[in-house]
């Protein structure tokens, strides 16, 4: 009789319980079939992705294989790294390597700072209107197509262009600009600041109009010039914007200005215009070797990403013990 | 205030900041003169850039550059398909984001983590150019404006982002249309939508730029010249000095045609970048804020 009571409670606890556990999974369902909508709203942007993205992910085991396209990846026989192995050890692998890196690391050395010293500049004229129409101006190359900048460079860079001709009042000899090796690399940097800088800088002066202006009416108070102000506050507000944006560069660097340096490149210069991209494109698509393109393409990424966690790493711990 | 220490710097600092606006003058000089150069070339007779530089004399000056680009229909085509892509690829790019950053943005949305997992994924590796490419042909658009319009249209980077200005819509407005009795698609597209002009009109800007300044996607995916987009076209002429044809046809000298070919170079460079650069000042704003909301190309 006493324990009628308690029968009840604890059927009544283990039914309590039991509903509820079925009504998380029921819920979860529930929720599926009351919201189907917002998984529609997701299939297509995940449906391009995996067909995009994905299946070439897939793809890249044509690295380890002899592809064929009529045999398919089912059907091509595996032939391991002997397509790494062998653009390792191809007589042009060290040029084609070392045109990669240093043509992004010199841009990256040059290209960087000035977008920050033109913002530092910017951030000292006075006038709004006269700051904004600069910015105008110096945003202008930045929607100049990579095709139209590369044929502005033949246009300029002509034995009878402009710039040329200039040089030939003053030694008597025009320079071959475009097929001379030992110039590439200057032209793809410099035309690369002219036409980016300015747009590059819009992130960093809008850190310097967020910084606080009585920090620096507080140092001019003190006594602060003008140099120091700018070293000891703005420098100081742009540091982790640099250091998001230096990482970010550094993590891009095996994938940079390939589309300009294909455009850019002549029979003449190729020893410093071959990068890893553009022989991959040649080899890979124009000739049709398939699984070396996708090979050095492979290799390509990986030391991408290897840079990338490098740099994540060095910029934490340089802002954990010396930055702050 | 003390007047006194601002005297004791500023002959030294006005002196920066004179320095400062001579760079600056440079700086914009160092910009606008090739642009200045180019557009002045394109009204001049080639013979005449050619022998002695810019010239302001009216009887050095032609409209025979542009004549020739819009009696040959390459550039005309070449714009046109790009106007086409540049849309297609926009539409898309701007329509799927967004719901795929709505949908992410409801915090209660089962599976939402994996999904989200799913998209940071795809942002750090990629198959690379070759594997890309024999997916693309496998599905048939080789040849198609297909190619250039759908495999780069959904930018993760970019869900990401409509995700967090998304979740950042005060909740008590969806509520209120909840309580209203209004279904997801509808609170989706009377209150969400309104509110997100902004964020939309920026990722359609900067897809419609990267889309119409694009070249190498159209290179290696569309071998019919009828279907090639204006970079495209611009790149036979600027690059491979390849001046189609039916443009400088009427010229018999191998020395004439060259000179006109030339003057091509330059008038088509300004009939490709006219449109751009008349519309960017009027996005200005757009710009800057696309940029702060999360460096978009």
């Amino acid at each position: 009789m006493m324990k009628q009571p308690e029968d009840v409670i604890n059927k009544g606890l283990m039914k309590d319980v039991k509903h509820d556990h079925m009504s998380k999974k029921e819920s979860k369902w529930a929720y599926i079939k009351k919201n189907y909508i917002l998984y529609l709203f997701l299939l297509p942007a995940v449906t391009l992705v995996f067909i995009f993205k994905y299946i070439p992910m897939y793809g890249v085991l044509i690295a380890f294989q002899d592809f064929s396209v009529t045999r398919g990846i089912f059907g091509s026989d595996w032939v391991g790294l002997a397509h790494f192995r062998s653009f390792l050890t191809s007589p042009n692998f060290f040029q084609i390597f070392s045109n990669t890196i240093k043509l992004s690391v010199y841009g990256l050395v040059i290209g960087f700072p000035v977008p920050v010293l033109l913002a530092l500049m910017l951030n000292q004229v006075r006038r709004a209107k006269i700051k904004k129409n600069i910015q105008l101006i110096v945003y202008a190359p930045h929607f100049i197509s990579t095709v139209v900048i590369a044929g502005m460079i033949f246009i300029f860079l002509s034995p009878a262009g402009p710039i040329n001709a200039l040089i030939t009042q003053v030694t008597g000899d025009s320079i071959a600009f475009m097929s001379n090796p030992a110039y590439f690399r200057t032209i793809f940097i410099i035309s690369g600041v002219w036409q980016g800088a300015g747009f590059s800088s819009i992130v960093y002066v809008a850190a310097l109009s967020n910084a606080d202006p009585q920090l620096h009416d507080a140092a001019t108070i003190d006594g602060a010039s003008l140099l120091q102000r700018i070293w000891h506050i703005d420098v100081q507000v742009l540091k982790p914007v640099m250091a998001v944006l230096f990482i970010l560069a550094v993590g891009g660097i095996m994938g940079v200005g390939f589309e300009k340096a294909y455009l850019l490149q002549t029979d003449m210069n190729i020893p410093a215009s071959e990068i890893i991209d553009t022989y991959v494109y040649k080899r890979g698509l124009l000739s049709g070797d398939w699984s070396f393109g996708a090979a050095v393409g492979l290799f390509n990424t990986i030391i991408g990403l290897i840079l990338l966690v490098i740099a994540n790493g060095v910029i934490k711990k340089l802002n954990g013990e010396t930055l702050y | 205030m003390s007047k006194q220490t601002l005297i004791n710097n500023s002959r030294f600092d006005r002196m920066i900041l004179f320095l400062n606006k001579i760079l600056l003058i440079l700086i914009v000089l160092a910009i606008i003169i090739p642009i200045a150069y180019v557009v002045v070339g394109s009204f001049l007779k080639p013979n005449i850039l050619l022998n002695q530089g810019i010239s302001f004399n009216p009887e050095h000056w032609t409209l025979d550059g542009y004549r020739r680009i819009f009696e040959d229909g390459s550039i005309v085509r070449g714009f046109l398909n790009s106007v086409l892509y540049a849309s297609g690829f926009t539409f898309i790019a701007v329509s799927f984001t967004v719901l795929a950053g709505y949908a992410l943005s409801v915090e209660t949305l089962v599976g939402g983590k994996i999904i989200t997992v799913f998209f940071l994924f795809a942002m750090f590796f990629n198959g690379g150019m070759i594997p890309t490419y024999l997916v693309v042909r496998s599905l048939g658009l080789i040849n198609t404006p297909w190619a250039i319009i759908l495999p780069g249209a959904v930018g993760v980077w970019n869900i990401i982002l409509t995700r967090t200005f998304f979740k950042g819509v005060p909740k008590e407005l969806k509520e209120a249309a909840e309580i209203d009795g209004a279904s997801d698609f509808r609170i989706f597209i009377s209150v969400i939508l309104p509110l997100s002009k902004p964020i939309i009109f920026v990722i359609a800007l900067f897809a419609f730029i990267g889309q119409w300044n694009a070249y190498f996607d159209a290179m290696i995916y569309l071998n019919d010249r009828s279907l090639y987009p204006l970079q495209l076209v611009l790149r036979e002429i600027l690059v491979q000095n390849e001046v189609p044809p039916g443009m400088i046809a009427d010229q018999l000298a191998r020395a004439e045609m060259q000179r006109a070919a030339e003057m091509i170079k330059y008038s088509s460079i300004v009939v490709a970048s006219l449109p751009l650069m008349v519309m960017y000042p009027f996005f200005q704003k757009y710009f800057e804020k696309g940029v702060m909301v999360g460096s978009l190309k």
